[in-house]
């Protein structure tokens, strides 16, 4: 087999493992749709915003408490974990001895490998008593937003990291060389430099958030209801999906598909957005 | 020449002294953790002098420019050992004022790096952080620097552009522009003509003759014409034993006409290096 022909056949075999990650996420698309025909024509789409509640046993499927249960705790995580990604990343450059920024980085990176359903059980027996003691019960949006921020910290912290770490690399010598201080540096170069990715990572928290089950459920208390406070319990998308998957039939099942499908095409955008401005600044 | 000026260790209020002016090096050495960069250097650097510093490469030339300023001691596990004396007072003795050394030090790095930011305020942001926040005063420098690298013809119009779009000459230019806004007495300049094309480096080349004037500079460079073209004094480095070292010094012409050392005669015969 000469080179050409040995490039030719690596090249298919890279087309062929492409196109099969493309071919699944089109598939996972349309079963998700597929299943949610018979919610769509049974229940009717108006039904799915116009309803009393998510009630299923009394035929009420209103997603919209849920939705905004999702959005509400995602919104809060990255409020919540942003702010303090962006500092722990200026402290780790700028102010840390670089032992203690390295010890610090190993443990962010140890906490992207805890899995979701520990941070859930973490949050069920010390955060929520600590929750209910300043206001009762205790599962409550505040309870997933700190569990979420925590869970995607990693994440948001890995970017900026990344982020300061190219900024001072490359102007940090200068701005040394002429007499600018750390904090005046910080101030005008490196954090007006750093919009972008902060954007970046606030989309990618928000679509890791969105899709998070396991420790929301454990923590939230999942009562279908708008919250008017963060004490008060919610129920997301997905503790939802999880919760009634296992006894649901017919139309409810197939009206918890078609929140599955709001979900993904939810992360999609989301997603989507994070990548085309990755890709337009590079 | 006497000149006033702030002085590194008095309080930034106290009424600046008076004193003669150079730089002076005595057993200069810069280790990196326990491999030595370049050792025993003694060098003196004349007001209004242009000392170009030549050798091959690893020799420690860009060291021994991170020293003068202080640089060094933001690389880790760098040491610096001699004395250095800027007008007589000492830079590494005691705890020296950052900003004034930084203002009276200025660097130009081989590669250029404008800053991502519009041209206007690559030149007013350290400025700013000098303290200068009169409109007027930013303006004036501002106006003054460009002049000064020849860049305010080209620029003129597109002061609020990114810098980033300028060209790798007119970045270098801007580069210095920014460094002479604050008004130092020396400029360090490591290879500030490497990364350019033969038009744009001869710019920098006739700014550097021009700052002569004004200014105390030091330029490293590997070229040996441009070196005879812009040099009034010369420095050439070697290593020697894994280590660099300094071979000859003294006035351009007798460092090309008549060096005292071999290796000098044969390395400005381009023989060597
Ligand atoms: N940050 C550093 N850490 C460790 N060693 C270094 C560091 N920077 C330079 N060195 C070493 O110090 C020696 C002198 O380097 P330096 O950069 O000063 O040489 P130079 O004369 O400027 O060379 P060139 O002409 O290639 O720029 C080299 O052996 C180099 O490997
Ligand atoms: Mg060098």
């Amino acid at each position: 087999m000469s080179l050409w022909q040995k490039d030719k056949a690596f090249l298919f075999v890279l087309s062929v493992c492409a196109s099969l990650a493309g071919v699944i996420s089109i598939f996972i698309f349309f079963f998700l749709a597929k299943e949610s025909v018979p919610a769509m024509a049974g229940i009717g789409l108006s039904q799915f915003v116009m309803d009393e509640t998510w009630f299923a046993s009394e035929n009420q499927y209103n997603v919209l408490p849920l939705l905004w249960g999702s959005v509400l705790v995602s919104v809060g995580a990255v409020a919540f974990a942003t702010p303090l990604g962006i500092l722990s990343g200026l402290f780790c450059h700028f102010y840390a001895p670089s032992a203690i920024a390295g010890f610090y980085r190993s443990m962010v990176h140890l906490l992207a490998g805890i899995p979701s359903v520990i941070f859930g059980f973490w949050g069920l027996v010390s955060l929520v008593p600590l929750v209910a003691r300043i206001h009762p019960p205790g599962p409550s949006l505040l309870a997933g937003v700190i569990v979420l921020g925590i869970m995607i910290l990693p994440t948001i912290m890995v970017i900026l990291d990344d982020a300061i770490a190219n900024l001072s690399r490359l102007y940090l010598n200068s701005t040394v060389a002429l007499g600018v201080s750390k904090w005046g540096a910080l101030k005008g170069l490196i954090l007006p430099n750093l919009r972008k990715q902060v954007g970046v990572s606030i989309l990618l928290g928000l679509a890791r958030s969105i899709g998070e089950t396991m420790a929301i459920l454990m923590v939230c208390g999942n009562v279908v209801r708008f919250p008017t406070s963060v004490f008060n319990p919610i129920r997301t998308l997905t503790a939802n999906i999880a919760l009634e998957m296992p006894f649901a039939m017919n139309v409810h099942r197939s009206a918890l598909f078609f929140t599955g499908l709001i979900m993904m095409v939810l992360v999609a955008i989301l997603m989507s957005t994070a990548q085309t401005r990755t890709s337009r600044q590079a | 020449m006497d000149i006033t000026r702030n002085s590194l260790h008095l309080p930034k209020d106290a009424p600046p002294v008076t004193i003669p002016c150079c730089i002076k090096t005595t057993n200069l050495s810069l280790f990196y953790g326990k491999k030595a960069a370049f050792r025993d250097i003694s060098l003196n650097l004349d007001r209004n002098s242009v000392t170009v510093i030549m050798g091959p490469s690893g020799c420690g030339k860009s060291s021994f420019l991170s020293a003068l300023n202080r640089l060094s001691d933001f690389i880790p596990c760098c040491e610096v050992e001699g004395s250095i004396h800027l007008d007589g007072e000492s830079l590494l003795e005691g705890s020296i004022d950052r900003t004034v050394l930084h203002k009276r030090v200025g660097m130009i790095f081989q590669k250029p790096n404008p800053f991502p930011m519009s041209i206007r305020k690559n030149i007013t942001f350290p400025l700013r952080e000098h303290g200068i926040t009169s409109k007027r005063e930013l303006e004036a420098r501002l106006v003054q620097v460009l002049v000064d690298v020849g860049l305010w013809d080209e620029v003129k119009d597109r002061l609020d552009t990114s810098a980033l779009t300028l060209s790798g000459g007119q970045q270098q230019r801007l580069c210095i522009a920014r460094a002479l806004a604050l008004e130092p007495e020396i400029l360090l300049m490591d290879e500030p003509c490497s990364a350019l094309d033969p038009i744009s480096s001869g710019k920098v080349e006739e700014l550097i003759l021009k700052l002569q004037a004004r200014y105390t500079l030091v330029v490293v460079t590997h070229n040996l014409s441009q070196a005879r073209r812009i040099a009034t004094h010369a420095a050439l480095f070697w290593v020697k034993d894994d280590c660099g070292c300094l071979v000859e010094c003294g006035p351009a012409d007798q460092v090309f006409g008549s060096p005292r050392e071999e290796l000098t005669a044969a390395y400005v015969k381009g023989m060597k290096g």
